[in-house]
């Protein structure tokens, strides 16, 4: 019937209103972001190419091959980072899998310990390690009073304050992950598991850990890019002795101006955290890690 | 008393026991995790202008001090404001993207969902100097509206992904009843949907709020003039010396976050949760 | 509201098409349900009964088609506006309403006033037989008043239209028997045209004025139930209704015949390039004697199966085809079963010789 094909055109532009209507829900807050994310690092990726006078050149980026203590700023940010993930993992798994076995209430009550630092704000817990780990601070006085060293030891504005500081801010985003993940194991797996012949031990490692590598690979992921680029924790707790990509990015900004280095920094840095998340995805459903936290 | 210890703790019958390292671990762990949080708490007291604990005189003149200050108090105000706004700003926006995207039938979902994730993933320090760069040419630097903008979009991640969860595990069939009953769409959202959902949306409240509360980078570069943030103030002051004016802040901060947290907690419990 | 609902809809579906991607969830469908008329669409999941109600509800937009409710063209009007009434499979109750908050929320939308609404809700809770429920809450109820609930919600505002996707899956075998002759009678009582979705054919030929059964996004019969359990057109409504075997059948001229000897049979023939014969269980018999007037089909008893009330026997023919029959058990009967190897003849009547189209679709 003749009438019924006039409807199709009809009917078409009805389905692409509705949707544009709906899509057009999100588009405020995409709007925002394209306006204040993307288009600025866009435009900074283009900065980067600007050099000292104004000129296109790739000085930027040929300074951190060529200098030295730029690429030393690239090794020292990868190597705390790897050094955070990996405290991080050895310190919060065992808790992790310490609650997952607990009872519901109880787990709860120590997940507090675990949400509390979480909640409380950065600057705080950095000021906080800041003042424990002085040369008169409390870690040191406790230590020598137990008699663990004698001397006061030098445990801020280098690399091991900045790693404790950072391992204590990054664990939560590892425990939750990892804790979500153990609690979605199915506890038969372990009777059965039992049962066909294995020790605790075996059983363990054939069929717990290797159920909670997703939520732990999801946790680690997480902690290992935000180490990447942070920021506070090592200007602090490394006294500018320690400088990580984010700190260098901040310098050439604030003492030099020197948008071009930055931008170029700004871009590496960003290019490696993309990539790393990037091989992550192929492993894992990144809307679960962005999920994981909460 | 110790029988306790032999009695079993795990589907594979480890006994407590063995599995008490477990135990001394977790416990040293947690405390560790949680004692420098409330350490600062008893410092903020001390009399004295080192940084010492435990405190060997008790006086409250930091707080006196930062109460008394106009630089401090104008900071303070100026980061309730900033978190207010971004709370207001962003928590409307987010639910609605939140929804759009999730009643979406368009294959550009992903892709949009990922675009308004990116702020949390990208690392600050670059949102920072992009949105100085920005603001410079806009001419919104070291002004509230800019701080608002900035931490909106570190906030609407958050929105999205606790809102979002929250939709997914709502039975939409009712949307389609309220529907078939007489309502138009927005209608059945507001009467159905979102009364459901307000446990998600309050606490995509509070997170806006801390988030924008606590947020350092951006705000150490857009933020000064008329319009410094808490959080700018507290990071130069450590940086430059350390004053135990910050000790007493940082109480503030921490009571603050948890009554949030308490909040949060208290209306964020629907009837499905655990 | 008054006692039945005055000028119920007809409703008639032209050309409706809907495609995903390569997918014909609904293939160039048109439908014609008579003016109060309880109408089943029947059909197992995926073949598009539940989109072609989303289409009439006004939930699923299709590529093309008309939909008229009487006269007036509906098919671009937007669901909150074309005024009926809509029963979910898993009730859709708003949970954070009393009962009296759900049933009155169409009527809050239509401007009711106030009073009028609470006594239009208590007569439609009173219709469902939850008089006085008013004020419980949902999580209160059990499922069978939930659905009663679900259904007051969708008669309380009178529309001409019903339409119900599954509303009884979700409820236990004895609930569900109680529930579909509660439905019928308030069909008989309300009178407004009804249409239903269901995978469950006993369900929809005890409901039903006629069923339509679909599959793969077409209607493969649209009848009666008695004229879909007596004269299916095609095999999949013949497998589909109740249970049944095929036999190969060949034409010669006007003769069929199965294994060289012809039938005898009173039903029509249909006009098919194959042909095959449809047995129903009980309705092929063991013969006792041999009549010229009767079918007859020599075969194997494979099994026999006590159930009670009857027997089920599967005998196997010589071309290897398996058949069922079922009969009654009375006193004497099972003696005279035969047993299992045994040779047997069995009887079908000309007026259950039913042939239809033997292609496969």
């Amino acid at each position: 019937m003749a009438s019924a094909f006039i409807y199709a055109d009809g009917l078409r532009r009805d389905e692409r209103l509705e949707r544009l209507k709906l899509f057009g829900l999100s588009s405020p807050a995409i709007l925002l972001v394209l306006v204040i994310l993307v288009i600025p690092v866009g435009w900074l990726f283009f900065v980067s190419f600007i050099g000292a006078d104004g000129q296109f050149s790739m000085e930027n980026y040929e300074r951190m091959i060529t200098r030295k203590s730029y690429f030393r700023i690239f090794i020292t940010t990868f190597k705390i980072s790897l050094f955070a993930t990996a405290l991080c993992i050895l310190i919060g798994y065992p808790l992790a899998y310490f609650m997952s076995q607990l009872p519901n209430r109880i787990a709860n009550l120590c997940m507090i310990t675990v949400l509390l630092p979480f909640w409380t704000s950065l600057l705080v817990r950095t000021y906080a390690w800041l003042v424990l780990l002085q040369k008169r601070g409390l870690v040191n006085d406790w230590a020598i009073s137990l008699g663990l060293w004698d001397e006061p030891i030098k445990m801020v504005h280098n690399m091991t304050g900045t790693l404790i500081g950072m391992v204590h801010i990054m664990l939560p985003f590892l425990i939750l992950p990892v804790y979500s993940a153990m609690k979605q194991i199915d506890r038969d797996l372990l009777k059965a598991a039992s049962n066909l012949g294995a020790s605790p031990r075996r059983a363990f490692w054939t069929v717990f850990f290797p159920l909670s590598t997703p939520g732990l690979f999801a946790g680690a992921l997480m902690v290992f890019v935000l180490c990447l680029g942070f920021f506070v924790t090592p200007a602090v707790l490394g006294g500018g002795k320690v400088i990580m990509v984010s700190m260098k990015i901040v310098s050439n900004i604030e003492l030099f101006v020197n948008w071009g280095a930055a931008s170029a920094l700004g871009v590496v840095l960003l290019t490696l955290t993309v990539f790393v998340l990037w091989i992550a995805s192929r492993f894992l459903n990144l809307e679960n890690i962005a999920g994981g936290g909460h | 008393m110790f029988g306790w210890l032999r009695k079993p703790a795990s589907e594979t019958q480890v006994t407590h026991g063995q599995r008490l390292w477990l135990y001394v671990f977790a416990a040293i762990t947690m405390l560790l995790l949680v004692t420098p949080t409330l350490i600062v708490i008893p410092m903020s007291f001390s009399e004295s202008q080192y940084l010492e604990f435990p405190p060997k005189n008790w006086s409250t003149r930091w707080y006196e001090h930062y109460f008394s200050s106009p630089e401090w108090m104008l900071a303070t105000v100026t980061s309730l404001k900033a978190a207010f706004l971004t709370m207001l700003v962003a928590t409307p926006i987010g639910v609605v993207a939140a929804y759009g995207l999730h009643a979406s039938k368009v294959k550009f979902i992903r892709i949009a969902f990922v675009l308004l994730i990116t702020p949390m993933m990208v690392p600050v320090v670059l949102v920072a100097i992009g949105a100085f760069y920005a603001y410079v040419k806009l001419g919104i630097l070291y002004t509230l509206t800019g701080l608002v903008l900035a931490h909106t979009i570190l906030a609407l991640p958050l929105v999205l992904i606790v809102t979002g969860s929250a939709l997914k595990s709502y039975d939409m069939n009712q949307e389609l009843a309220a529907r078939s009953l007489g309502a138009p769409r927005w209608k059945a959202f507001l009467t159905i949907t979102l009364p459901q959902i307000r446990f998600a949306v309050v606490t995509s409240a509070l997170l806006s709020f801390l988030t924008s509360f606590d947020e350092v980078v951006i705000a150490m570069f857009i933020s000064g003039g008329d319009n410094p943030t808490l959080t700018r103030n507290m990071f130069n002051a450590l940086r430059d010396q350390i004053d135990p004016t910050i000790a007493s802040i940082s109480t503030i901060m921490i009571v603050v976050t948890s009554i949030m947290m308490v909040l949060a907690q208290v209306f964020g419990r629907s009837k499905a949760d655990k | 509201m008054t006692d039945s609902i005055q000028g119920a809809l007809p409703i008639t579906a032209r050309n409706i098409t809907k495609t995903y991607g390569k997918v014909h969830a609904l293939d160039d469908v048109s439908l014609d349900v008579k003016s109060g008329e309880f109408l089943t669409l029947l059909g197992p999941s995926g073949s598009g009964k539940t989109t072609l109600l989303m289409v009439l509800a006004g939930f699923t937009r299709p590529d093309q088609g008309s939909l008229k409710f009487g006269d007036q063209e509906m098919i671009r009007t937007a669901p909150h506006l074309r005024d009926v009434g809509m029963v979910f499979q898993n009730y859709a109750l708003f949970p954070h309403m009393t009962v009296a908050g759900n049933v009155g929320y169409p009527l809050r939308l239509r401007n009711v006033p106030m009073p009028e609404i609470s006594q239009r809700i208590e007569k439609a809770l009173e219709t469902v037989q939850l008089g006085g429920y008013g004020t419980r809450k949902i999580d209160q109820l059990s499922g069978g008043q939930k659905q009663r609930v679900a259904l007051a919600r969708s008669i309380v505002f009178e529309p001409r239209i019903l339409l119900m996707d599954e509303p009884l899956s979700a409820l236990d075998k004895k609930l569900r028997d109680r529930m579909q002759i509660e439905l019928r009678h308030l069909h008989e009582k309300l009178g407004m045209t009804t249409v239903y979705v269901t995978h469950d054919q006993r369900e929809a030929l005890t409901m039903s004025d006629r069923i339509a059964v679909v599959n793969h996004g077409r209607i493969m019969q649209l009848a009666t139930p008695q004229g879909l359990y007596e004269q299916p057109t095609n095999r999949f409504v013949a497998d589909f209704i109740g249970d049944s075997t095929f036999l190969s059948v060949e034409r010669h001229g006007d003769q069929i015949t199965y294994n060289g000897v012809p039938l005898k049979t009173s039903r029509p023939v249909p006009d098919a390039a194959s042909l095959v014969l449809m047995l129903r269980p009980e309705r092929v018999r063991l013969a006792t004697k041999t009549t010229k007037t009767v079918n007859e089909f020599q075969a194997t008893a494979s099994e026999l199966v006590y159930q009670g009330d009857s027997y089920l026997m599967y005998a196997t023919m010589p071309d290897g085809t398996e058949i069922s029959l079922r009969g009654a058990i009375r006193q004497g009967t099972v003696a005279a079963l035969p047993k299992i190897g045994d040779h047997v003849t069995l009887a079908l009547e000309p007026g259950d010789t039913v042939l239809i189209d033997g292609r496969d679709v």
